[in-house]
């Protein structure tokens, strides 16, 4: 949002934060009282609020991150990102650099959009195990039984770094926390496990690790990225420039909605034959040659 | 019983609050009973200590202190300081500014707003006017029915910690009947809010249960069980039944036209039904507390367990029927969020409203009256702090700093009388004793 308020000067950007779900409907009536050119929500949980006040307001335009509609409506621009595909980009990638041939991955709530970044981090670690008739074990998550680690929340650095290090014990080298700050703590965990010598690394999820928590960016082999960022940018640039069109989009690494962040450090380390399967993966993804299943699907 | 007991009773209970002739109160010093001399210490300090003096200047230094962080953390402000030399007065122009704007947004947001209030005698809507107190009320609501559950379980020596549990298996339950169950208009509001208490006493019946039976401590037992009825939606909204046709989310279905809680005053003003259970639960306890036997044995068990014991009462018994109601009445409070606001179950339905129902219970003195005014006051600080965030980009946060600070000082009372020169505790006790509250 700032970013679209950068590019174009008519635009101003007001924010309302939500203590409690009950708060959603008057913050959302706010907004709409103020007459604001579009308003962005955020999450599934705010799914509901939305669509009603979509429906009962049909010339205001609104934006959700994470949540489509069926039917679409279309004073509405529904984004969700089908992190499946980045997931699995990020399995497969992980499962090459393991030198332990296991991996691990845990989250912070068992929520589908949670759940489908570790279904795609199995998939990818399943498929690689298939390309190089590896064994490369996945720890924290099962796509099949639906069972595996989470934190409980999305804040608690403490129990992040706690399973980390339980992982890293059980010889994970490379570990995928879908668990936003709670992230952080397992890069502490990798941080202490590299400083006793073990050789441990990470992927970052949503953001480029190396530009959301550059401290830890030596230990980010990449970052399995959402872009809803540029998603909510390109909507509110079209409802500032009259172009708005509403309707679902759905982002997916054929159109860069999501996408592994570059390597950064890692650049040299990654082997650039792992680094050119990855670029074939992608082009089997993005042609539908290679599967994505996920049981949450978007 | 015989009276001469309940005299004995009644004496005892009274003596520490300089000669106030109502038994209602927990003897303060008498914390040698139940083996947890500190914890009761603290809460007879704060449910005995202050009067309603204490009580408005706490909340006047909060708004004071709340203003100054405001004045100091606004960015226009804070510019405006770093020139203080060059251009002094802008400053505190500036300062005052911020304050008294957002004090101002808060207030139109949460009472009245004189525009709306001018716009409606040109013709404008009428609704306008009242849409801040119908929020406030609205706030207020799952507030006073959660506040209550906490202040009656205070009254009988309990800290319920588990409003947030209770309210959940409120919820759960009341929420499953508006989404699940097909049942006639009016019949199906009131078996769902009857659901509601039903989910939330089953709850509270587990601690009171454990603690008669094993010495459970409820303080454990009730932080532990919010921990499994936070999981245990968590895991009913993973299954299909609790899930909306065709999504992943774990959301359930909204409930029925017939279950939810009608509005009072048109579809515009979102104040309903539920606002008025909560007032008559309010008298209900009023009610239990003052003018039954129940509610007798409830206090003496409160004041000191031992001695009701050997007046012949049951503590256990005791603890297990408040530790009932008391959850009864926290899931009410779920069943006003999921009947009244929200309409569906989500894995956050229970928000801060468990620990709220603390604050406001301390804040009412653990007095079903007191505790309607605390949670009325919560309820327009928090309408007033959403339409402050709007107008003036202030965080929301300032709301729960202020929330906290009025807390704190309630709890302080000696820090309060020192800041103000007031007299003695002593003089506090008798401005009580013909204070507010039932």
């Amino acid at each position: 949002m700032q970013e679209a308020a950068a590019a174009n000067s008519n635009v101003t950007v007001k924010y309302l934060q939500s203590t409690t779900q009950s708060d959603y409907v008057p913050n959302i009536n706010q907004f709409i009282s103020q007459k604001c050119g579009i308003i962005v929500t955020v999450g599934f949980l705010m799914g509901t609020a939305t669509q009603n006040a979509a429906k009962a307001n049909p010339n205001q335009k609104f934006a959700i991150v994470d949540y489509t509609y069926s039917p679409a409506i279309k004073n509405v621009d529904a984004l969700v990102f089908d992190t499946v595909q980045d997931g699995f980009l990020g399995g497969y990638l992980a499962a090459g650099m393991s030198k332990t041939h296991k991996v691990a991955t845990f989250g912070g709530m068992k929520l589908p959009t949670v759940t489908i970044y570790m279904d795609g981090f199995w998939d990818g670690v399943q498929y690689y195990n298939k390309q190089h008739h590896a064994n490369v074990q996945v720890l924290g998550w099962n796509e099949q039984t639906q069972n595996g680690s989470f934190t409980g929340d999305f804040t608690n650095q403490t129990k992040g770094e706690t399973l980390t290090q339980t992982f890293i014990s059980e010889g994970a080298d490379v570990i995928f926390p879908v668990a936003g700050n709670v992230g952080l703590g397992a890069a502490k965990a990798v941080q202490t496990a590299d400083s006793s010598g073990q050789n441990v690394n990470m992927e970052w999820v949503d953001t480029d690790g190396c530009i959301s928590a550059p401290q830890y960016c030596k230990y980010f082999i990449t970052s399995v990225e959402k872009g809803i960022q540029s998603a909510v940018k390109t909507a509110v640039l079209a409802a500032a420039s009259g172009t708005f069109k509403g309707g679902n989009y759905i982002g997916t690494l054929a159109n860069g909605g999501v996408t592994l962040a570059p390597f950064h450090d890692f650049q040299s380390k990654v082997p650039a034959a792992l680094q050119s399967e990855l670029n074939q993966v992608k082009q089997g993804i993005i042609s539908g040659k290679i599967p994505t299943p996920t049981k949450s699907p978007v | 019983m015989s009276e001469a007991i309940r005299a004995d009773v009644r004496a005892d209970v009274s003596a520490p609050g300089g000669g106030a002739t109502r038994g209602d109160g927990t003897g303060a010093g008498s914390g040698s009973d139940d083996g947890r001399p500190v914890a009761k210490a603290i809460l007879d300090a704060v449910l005995e200590g202050n009067s309603v003096v204490v009580t408005v200047l706490a909340i006047f230094s909060a708004v004071v202190v709340g203003g100054l962080l405001i004045a100091f953390t606004d960015p226009p402000v804070l510019h405006a300081w770093g020139q203080l030399f060059s251009n002094p007065g802008n400053a505190f122009v500036q300062a005052w500014d911020a304050a008294s704007g957002a004090y101002s947004a808060m207030f139109e947001s949460a009472i009245i707003n004189p525009h709306a209030v001018a716009a409606a005698f040109h013709g404008g809507s009428v609704t306008a006017v009242f849409n801040p107190l119908s929020e406030t009320a609205v706030n207020a609501t799952p507030l006073i029915l959660a506040g209550l559950s906490v202040a009656l379980a205070f009254r009988a020596g309990l800290f319920n910690i588990g409003a947030a549990g209770q309210f959940i298996g409120g919820a759960m339950i009341a929420g499953w009947i508006g989404f699940a169950v097909n049942l006639p208009v009016v019949i199906h509001v009131v078996v769902a809010v009857i659901g509601g208490f039903v989910g939330g006493a089953i709850v509270g019946w587990f601690v009171g249960f454990l603690k008669a039976r094993t010495g459970a401590h409820e303080v454990i037992v009730t932080i532990m069980l919010n921990y499994v009825m936070e999981f245990l939606i968590l895991y009913l909204l993973g299954l299909t039944v609790f899930r909306q046709k065709g999504r992943p989310d774990p959301i359930s279905p909204p409930v029925a036209g017939n279950a939810t809680l009608p509005h009072l005053f048109g579809s515009v003003l979102r104040v309903n039904a539920g606002f008025l259970v909560a007032l008559a639960a309010a008298a209900a306890v009023w009610w239990l507390l003052e003018r039954t036997t129940i509610g007798f044995q409830l206090r003496t068990v409160g004041s000191n367990s031992k001695a009701a014991r050997s007046a012949g009462m049951s503590p256990e018994s005791t603890w297990i029927v408040v530790m009932l109601i008391a959850g009864g009445l926290a899931g009410l409070a779920g069943s006003a969020v999921v009947q009244g606001t929200d309409f569906v179950l989500t894995p956050q339905i229970y928000g801060t409203y468990g620990f709220d129902a603390i604050t406001v219970a301390l804040l009412g003195r653990a007095k079903p009256g007191g505790t309607v005014l605390a949670s009325l006051l919560f309820g327009a600080l928090h309408a007033g702090g959403i339409g402050m965030q709007a107008q003036t980009q202030i965080p929301v946060d300032i709301v729960t700093v202020l929330q906290s600070l009025i807390v704190l000082f309630v709890a302080a009372p000696p820090l309060m009388r020192e800041v103000f020169r007031l007299r003695s505790t002593r003089a506090a006790g008798q401005l009580e004793a013909r204070g507010w509250s039932g």
